[in-house]
């Protein structure tokens, strides 16, 4: 034990990578069949097994049967689709949103397929199979119906889980490396021999290690098919190079993942088998490397001394693995996929930080995985960094030069507060130093935890509308009946209010996850992916059973900036300074400030006043409808509704807002954030887990804040909701250290499901060696001040002058140029042409 | 309180994560006031000392306003954290810091005594015994020198320069702030490159003459002062010359203060120009030269 060396010198990239991107992004990617076709042949042909073995079996039918490929160049093989980033459908989870999206999947603006009409009909036939037979069907039958009705109005989504598998995890990638699934193989053999027909557990324990078996076959005959295609194809190279390459490939693949891996290239196939079939198996994304620069790093060690490999060709595999990792993909729900959108899987891979004893193991390794993200400037791996205080400064400093790139990697994540966060959720304090980042912004464990991260989107700002109509949602009772907020004398009655709606939806929230969990377990529990993670063979269940060491469910919240903005406004103008009444808010919630209403709204609202009017004993008609709607059109356009609006907008803006540093509303947001923390940490998983909240949207602020009416905060309805832990856009106006300060007041540890923290700069702000070490500096003063994650936009060439095109698209888009701040959109064309050439120049003045 | 954190000064803008104007992330305070009017200050506000009203994307903003230093090192305390890891601190800039020498010098001390680093962009256009009051809690001298012509320079700031030159000569011999020109490159005025060679020449000649003067006290005294901070003659020499683009990004303020913006059609110098001035500087004075803060 003890320090790594490293070394820091930078390897070119290979034309061969330029190559393998091209010919990955040449075209749209394309839905495929061939999975569909296949686990629903084999779930035909074992209707009265368990589960577990149907499971099993499916997922050898379909290792040994679907189309493959070697693609042009390729050094690590293993592709999971015909059509470069294809996908295959996984019908088990749920169908009839493809179906239905059919004929506008490929012309949808977000993440958009081609799906050919012969893909169509196959999917069509094997799908008429499963109904009432999905894990979304199963969960939907386990949800009470308040939960129904509350996911019906949005107040929290879900649709991750309802919809697909579940992934998020880290696997023991480093125990396929060592002894491969013939070593794995050998240990399920061995713990069933020990198993007693007479145990209590022995029907479901055997039955799962039979599984385990067979999906150990499975994958090292799947690796078998691409021995014999890379042999074959040799046989018909003609270009002496590639012949040999095809020839190395066939070798790995026959050796590799079946047995273990004696060399850094073999570890590289082995581990791209798992990190593909971990994918093939089930729809979940976020199925995260973790820390490839540790596990990996004992075989690039081993031929670095052998003089077996140079540093150049471990860049190239490196590099080969981080295109291979933009050729998975999924497809989404159209409203899903704005909310995930750029076809991202979260393949999260982290690098740097300290080992189980606290040491930090910075190697060679991590600074070459920063130069793969430089290389193949792609959005996988979703790459990351963990930063603490024993980190080596050019490490940071590599890491930022990627930042300068303006490619949004990678991550940055707090040792010194994520490890504390984890301990306090009963991790060892080995473990907690050990951990690595799924998907988005989520530590754990590897190898030990089935997380549930990502379990929903929770938006906070709903509950506050339900405050205002007494939890009435569209006429619907959704949330509790609080108290009128006419009546309403202080300021404590307000917020208990809003507490008990937040409450009572957390309360749906954790019974529409527990179902979800629940139809999982029984309907996809998954033999392959948990004889990668302790202790599910000792145990004798699968992670979706409870066969992890840790577990968790971590639903996300967003909109803590909003509600946070929200409360201090209403306190401050309310109650504080008797500036407004709450029923003035009332009215101007209502009606968006008076700046105009759209169709839905008016819906919505003429729903609320016919249902009120049903309660109070009138009959309600369609006349009586369309004479409701008119009304409310008419009244939404009174001046004196545009003027209370007006002057209420004008008196928010004056409030001060989270974000700049002021020590009191700091302290507040602190506070509304607990509102959702808190009260969700009580709850227990069906796993024997608990809850805990991550503060951040992924990109779900902006599709969910388009649901949301407007809040007292002053944002209008319809617009994002904030980003993260981020202040609100534009509400932050003192530059990035005072949101920092602002955002380091909030308490993270409790969160810690991880927060997001999301800074924008432009490039000149990272100009030269200086703008690099005050750029590290920022971020390490940041974490001083205990800060979980943060990471950053550059504003690109590209950006600017999109922004010049599109205005309305970049209203909060703010530059730092030359000293200053300004809100690009409203400078003058000729200014923004001189902002664009410093973009361009570097200049830093 | 200390009665030195109650002087009280104009000011009209506090900037926090400055990373062009000195070393690290640093707090920029503009005073309010300036001796000169150069045509192309991208700060038109900063000029008077009268509290004004500018209009500010089309809403009337009320510039300047009246603080103590214990107010303003409550601000600028609030970024301490990012001080420490950079190796930032405090700058003034303005207007003209020395409009306001109390205050200047009260605000300095106030972040000296505390352990933040201090800076101060300036024009060094005061008598010298102002600026002696201040050099003790300074630490690095951001020192604007726009032309070397007393004439051209009157003619675009309203002044001559003869004082500041002078003034200059004086700061680089003290030894006791660190010491940097600013070169701001304005077409049609001094971005030739002769002109900028000019301003080198001098950069090179107090460099000369401060590090004699430094010797001479050094064989005065018969000790060597140097790293000894800025309480002796710790800091001899120039340390860099900075070449700092035109650029036009006040234009819209000259609009706030319904004035006329005589630079309208002076396009920023390209970085091609910029690298050929930065050569030129380097050659005439020997000395370390950068484009940009």
């Amino acid at each position: 034990m003890g320090l790594y060396q490293y070394e820091i010198t930078d390897v070119k990239k290979t034309e061969r990578i330029d190559r393998l991107v091209a010919h990955l992004f040449a075209k749209m990617p394309e839905i495929e069949s061939a999975r569909a076709k296949l686990i629903t042949e084999s779930y035909k042909e074992t209707e009265n097994e368990p589960m577990i073995m149907r499971r099993a079996k499916a997922f050898a039918h379909i290792l040994r049967n679907i189309p493959i490929i070697i693609r042009e160049d390729e050094l690590v093989v293993g592709s999971s689709t015909i059509a470069p980033r294809g996908c295959q459908t996984y019908p088990e989870f749920s169908y009839e949103w493809l179906e239905a999206e059919f004929d506008t999947v490929a012309t949808r603006s977000a993440d958009p397929f081609y799906i050919s009409e012969q893909a169509k009909r196959e999917i069509k036939e094997a799908d008429s199979y499963w109904k009432g037979k999905t894990t979304s069907e199963l969960a939907t039958s386990y949800m009470e119906p308040e939960t129904l009705t509350a996911m019906e109005h949005n107040m929290f989504t879900p649709g991750n889980y309802f919809y697909n598998g579940v992934g998020h995890v880290t696997v023991q990638y480093e125990k396929v490396l060592a002894i491969g699934y013939e070593g794995i193989r050998a240990e399920a053999e061995k713990l069933l021999s020990e198993c007693d027909f007479g145990d209590g557990d022995y029907a479901r324990k055997s039955r799962f290690l039979q599984a385990v078996i067979i999906s150990c076959n499975a994958v090292i005959d799947y690796a078998n098919r691409y021995a014999v295609l890379a042999k074959q194809m040799a046989a018909e190279c003609k270009d002496a190079t590639r012949r040999a390459e095809l020839l190395k490939i066939s070798e790995n693949c026959s050796k590799v993942p079946a047995k273990g891996a004696d060399s850094f290239y073999e570890a590289c196939q082995s581990f791209w088998f798992v990190q593909q079939l971990l994918q093939l198996e089930s729809s979940g994304h976020s199925i995260s490397p973790g820390r490839f620069d540790q596990y990996m790093y004992p075989y690039y060690e081993a031929d670095r001394k052998k003089g077996i490999l140079s540093r150049e060709f471990a860049q190239e595999l490196i590099d080969c693995i981080w295109v291979k990792l933009n050729d998975l993909n999924k497809c989404r729900d159209a409203a899903s996929a704005e909310g995930f959108a750029g076809y991202s899987l979260f393949q999260n891979l982290i690098a740097g930080g300290q080992n189980g004893d606290g040491v930090d193991v910075t190697n060679d390794l991590s600074f070459m995985t920063i130069q793969a993200s430089m290389h193949v400037q792609l959005p996988q791996p979703s790459f990351s960094v963990r930063v603490w205080n024993g980190t080596p400064h050019e490490f940071l400093i590599k890491a930022a030069e990627l930042t300068r790139t303006g490619v949004g990697l990678p991550a940055y994540y707090n040792d010194e507060v994520i490890i504390p966060a984890l301990i306090n959720r009963g991790l060892t304090l080995k473990d907690a130093r050990e951990y690595n980042i799924i998907g988005c912004v989520e530590p754990q464990k590897a190898g030990k935890t089935e997380g549930w991260h990502d379990a929903a989107f929770f938006n906070m700002c709903r509950p506050m509308e339900l405050v205002f109509s007494q939890g009435k949602d569209k006429g619907v009772q959704v949330g509790v009946v609080t108290k009128p907020v006419e009546e309403m004398k202080e300021f404590e009655e307000f917020y208990d209010a809003y507490k008990e709606q937040m409450n009572y939806m957390i309360k749906l929230l954790v019974n529409a996850d527990n179902a979800i969990d629940v139809a999982h377990a029984q309907r996809c529990p998954l033999p392959f992916l948990s004889c990668m993670v302790d202790d599910c063979m000792g145990r004798g269940l699968t992670v979706q059973e409870g066969g992890a060491i840790y577990n968790f469910t971590g639903p996300q919240g967003f909109g803590v900036a909003n509600m946070a903005d929200a409360l201090y406004a209403v306190k401050t103008l309310v109650f504080d300074e008797h500036k407004a009444t709450l029923k003035e808010f009332k009215e101007a919630l209502a009606t968006n400030y008076g700046k105009g209403l759209t169709k839905e709204m008016v819906g919505e609202m003429t729903a609320q006043i016919a249902s009120g009017l049903k309660e109070a004993g009138k009959e309600i008609g369609e006349k009586e409808i369309a004479a409701i709607m008119k009304t409310v059109i008419e009244t939404s356009q009174m001046p004196s509704i545009k003027e209370n609006g007006e002057r209420l907008l004008k008196l928010i803006d004056q409030v001060p807002k989270f974000g700049n540093d002021i020590p009191e509303v700091d302290a507040f947001a602190r506070d509304v954030a607990y509102t959702y923390t808190r009260p969700l940490q009580e709850y227990k998983n069906p796993r024997g887990g608990i809850y805990q909240a991550g503060l951040y949207p992924v990109s779900a602020n902006v599709p969910l804040g388009a649901q949301t009416g407007a809040t007292p905060d002053g944002r209008l309805a319809g617009t994002p909701v904030a980003d993260g832990v981020s202040p609100s856009a534009g509400k932050d106006v003192n530059g990035p250290t005072a949101a920092a300060n602002s955002v380091a007041r909030l308490d993270h540890y409790i969160a810690s499901n991880g927060t997001l923290f999301n800074q924008k700069f432009h490039p000149s702000a990272l100009s030269g060696r200086e703008g690099l070490e005050k750029f590290v500096a920022l971020i390490r003063a940041y974490f001083d001040q205990k800060g979980s994650h943060m990471q950053f936009n550059v504003v690109s060439r590209e950006t600017l002058l999109d922004a010049q095109k599109n205005p309305e698209k970049y209203k909060h888009l703010v530059v730092r140029v030359a000293g200053y701040s300004a809100l690009f959109t409203t400078l003058s064309r000729s200014l923004q042409d001189d902002i664009i050439n410093r973009t361009e120049q570097g200049f830093g003045v | 309180m200390e009665t030195y954190r109650q002087t009280k000064g104009r000011i009209f803008d506090i900037q926090k994560f400055s990373i062009h104007d000195g070393d690290g992330i640093r707090t920029i305070v503009f005073l309010k006031g300036c001796v000169l009017r150069c045509r192309w200050c991208c700060n038109p506000e900063s000029q008077e000392y009268a509290i004004q009203t500018m209009k500010v994307l089309g809403e009337p903003k009320i510039i300047g306003q009246d603080v103590t230093v214990d107010e303003v090192m409550k601000t600028v305390e609030q970024d301490r954290p990012y001080y420490y890891r950079s190796g930032g601190g405090l700058t003034l800039s303005g207007g003209e810091s020395l409009c306001q020498p109390e205050f200047t010098r009260d605000l300095l001390r106030a972040a000296k005594e505390n352990g933040i680093n201090t800076a101060m962009e300036s024009m060094a256009c005061a008598k010298y015994e102002v600026i002696e009051s201040i050099l003790p809690y300074l630490d690095h001298y951001l020192l604007d020198i726009k032309h070397m012509n007393p004439e051209k320079h009157k003619e675009f700031t309203g002044r001559s320069n003869e004082l500041m030159l002078e003034n200059a000569r004086k700061i680089a011999c003290s030894g006791q702030a660190r010491l940097s020109i600013r070169i701001p490159v304005i077409p049609t005025f001094n971005d030739g490159e002769e002109e900028i060679r000019a301003i080198a020449r001098y950069a090179k000649e107090l460099d000369e003459e401060s590090r004699g003067a430094g010797r001479h006290k050094a064989g005065n005294s018969g000790t060597s002062h140097l790293g000894m901070g800025n309480s002796g003659t710790g800091h001899l020499g120039i340390e860099k010359i900075h070449l700092l683009p035109y650029h036009r990004l006040g234009q819209d303020k000259y609009d706030g203060l319904d004035r006329e913006y005589l630079m309208k059609d002076i396009i920023p110098p390209s970085a091609g120009q910029m690298e050929r001035l930065k050569k030129a500087a380097e050659q005439e004075s020997g000395l370390v030269c950068q484009i940009g803060g």
